[in-house]
């Protein structure tokens, strides 16, 4: 399994063509607490850059956009009854979806964890 | 090019105490600190939290009957509002919209004025030009803090005997640690509170003297945001403009009896009409029953789909436990009670309107 990480804050595990994405511990620092996830349903297909969900602080609504093209085949329920679940553990529980991947390619465009660390530095 | 933000006295402090500072009407505010927005949200309603708000405009007005004079600009009575009250206010214009809200103390010798930071530009010349004989003067050497919540009588009190003995809009000069403050009893958080005026080199000082206070904590912007929308206050440029009237605003208990009688301020005759004819909108509390928050701009529709208003203040509300909104609605459709969808990103979200505020508020009578 990689993990690979988008300049939207994304990280995405990979293993095979499924994959878990998630948003990364720095962007759940800068959220805030969060009070709400709205998550997209099983079976929903997406493009690479389509908003695929919706994180909520007590303060501003922020979008997520999916780092590569694929297909929802589970959203992390924990989130609807504890959103604060994605500020406890980002990279861990509070993982957004399992997808499967579309084009494998693309994750050639995102970055490991060195270069991510180097991006938000 | 915009100016870059501007600093209060207490920026450093703020830097200090790890502040997340951000740009507001034209100042470097913190709107978080490491304790977050929800914690500092709710030492604010159990113990006690300290806000800065010096990017207010304070303002001095100094002649003869000042009071009566305001009482052109303001639906208010000022005329009668006795030394050492403090009285909630707001300019109007000609077509009966709100300009500005502000709070208005007779200290005395002249009248304390205290406006919100974005209309600052506008209020003071507003005032300059219509206060015949009156000398209108904004202070820049002030700090403005509040502290707010159940405890604020123990950390002011405990440093300024005097205040304790305060009213809720009662203001007076007192020493803080041997700084001659002006300290009012008031706020807007809907919680029992003071906010004081201190000279800009002594705010550090008097500041860091109620933070050694256990029971008082510094809260930023984001906090007082929650707190006011939880307690049903409105906060100018969302739910109250140069459009709105203060009737639609759900204001009338702002509007003294005899100004709502006699008129004789800018925009009355559309707000005496409102008085008694009514409005075709008005001012409500909006519950979301999930747990979605719906934001200034959200569309309100009837059960049936019909547009019938649009969310001006909305977030989640740390004390109610769920999130929580203010905005407009067609009257006949605004009795609490009625059950409405909210348009959130093109999903309807059921709510309920409610009656304000979403908690009680705690002034001290």
């Amino acid at each position: 399994m990689t993990t690979y990480y988008s300049e939207e804050h994304e990280w995405i595990t990979v293993d095979g063509d499924t994959a878990t994405v998630g948003i990364t511990t720095h962007a759940a620092e800068q959220l805030g607490e969060i009070v709400y996830v709205e998550q997209k349903d099983s079976g929903d297909t997406f493009e690479k850059g389509d908003e695929i969900g919706v994180v909520e602080s007590v303060k501003a609504a922020s979008e997520i956009y999916a780092p590569v093209d694929g297909e929802i085949a589970e959203s992390n329920e924990v989130l609807a009854d504890n959103p604060a679940k994605l500020n406890e553990s980002p990279e861990g529980d509070g993982w957004l979806y399992k997808i499967k991947l579309s084009n494998t390619d693309q994750l050639n465009d995102l970055m490991d964890l060195d270069a991510y660390k180097a991006f938000i530095a | 090019m915009a100016d870059a933000p501007k600093r209060t006295p207490l920026y450093d402090l703020h830097v200090e105490l790890g502040g997340k500072m951000v740009d507001f009407a034209g100042w470097e505010m913190p709107v978080q600190y490491p304790m977050g927005i929800m914690g500092e949200h709710k030492q604010c309603r159990e113990k006690a939290a300290l806000f800065d708000v010096s990017h207010m405009g304070q303002v001095i007005l100094m002649g003869e009957n000042v009071g009566e004079k305001l009482e052109a600009l303001c639906p208010q009575a000022f005329s009668t509002l006795k030394e050492g009250k403090a009285r909630y206010g707001f300019f109007t214009n000609e077509t009966g919209g709100i300009m500005d809200d502000l709070i208005v103390s007779n200290a005395g010798d002249h009248f304390f004025v205290v406006v919100n930071a974005s209309m600052r530009h506008q209020d003071i010349p507003h005032m300059a030009k219509h206060l015949d004989g009156v000398d209108v003067t904004e202070i820049f050497d002030r700090a403005l803090v509040a502290v707010q919540g159940p405890k604020a009588e123990d950390v002011v009190g405990a440093l300024c005997p005097a205040a304790r003995d305060l009213k809720f809009m009662e203001t007076m000069v007192g020493e803080i640690n041997g700084v001659e403050c002006r300290i009012s009893r008031l706020g807007y958080t809907g919680e029992d509170g003071y906010e004081i005026s201190i000279a800009e080199d002594k705010a550090v000082e008097v500041a860091r003297a109620f933070l050694a206070d256990e029971n008082c904590e510094p809260a930023g912007l984001g906090a007082r945001d929650s707190l006011r929308l939880e307690a049903g206050l409105c906060l100018y440029g969302n739910d109250i403009d140069n459009d709105t009237s203060p009737i639609e605003a759900s204001l009338i208990w702002a509007i003294q009896k005899r100004r709502r009688e006699e008129g004789g301020f800018l925009g009355a005759e559309r707000i005496q009409r409102e008085i008694s004819g009514g409005t075709a909108r008005k001012l409500v509390g909006i519950r979301p029953e999930g747990r979605a928050p719906a934001r200034q701009g959200v569309e309100v529709q009837s059960e049936d789909g019909n547009a019938i208003g649009v969310v001006t203040s909305g977030g989640f509300g740390p004390t109610a436990g769920g999130p929580v909104a203010m905005g407009y609605i067609s009257t006949d459709q605004a009795e609490p009670g009625t059950k409405v969808n909210l348009m959130i990103r093109g999903k309807a979200q059921p709510a309920e309107i409610v009656s304000l505020p979403f908690v009680q508020q705690n002034y001290k009578r």
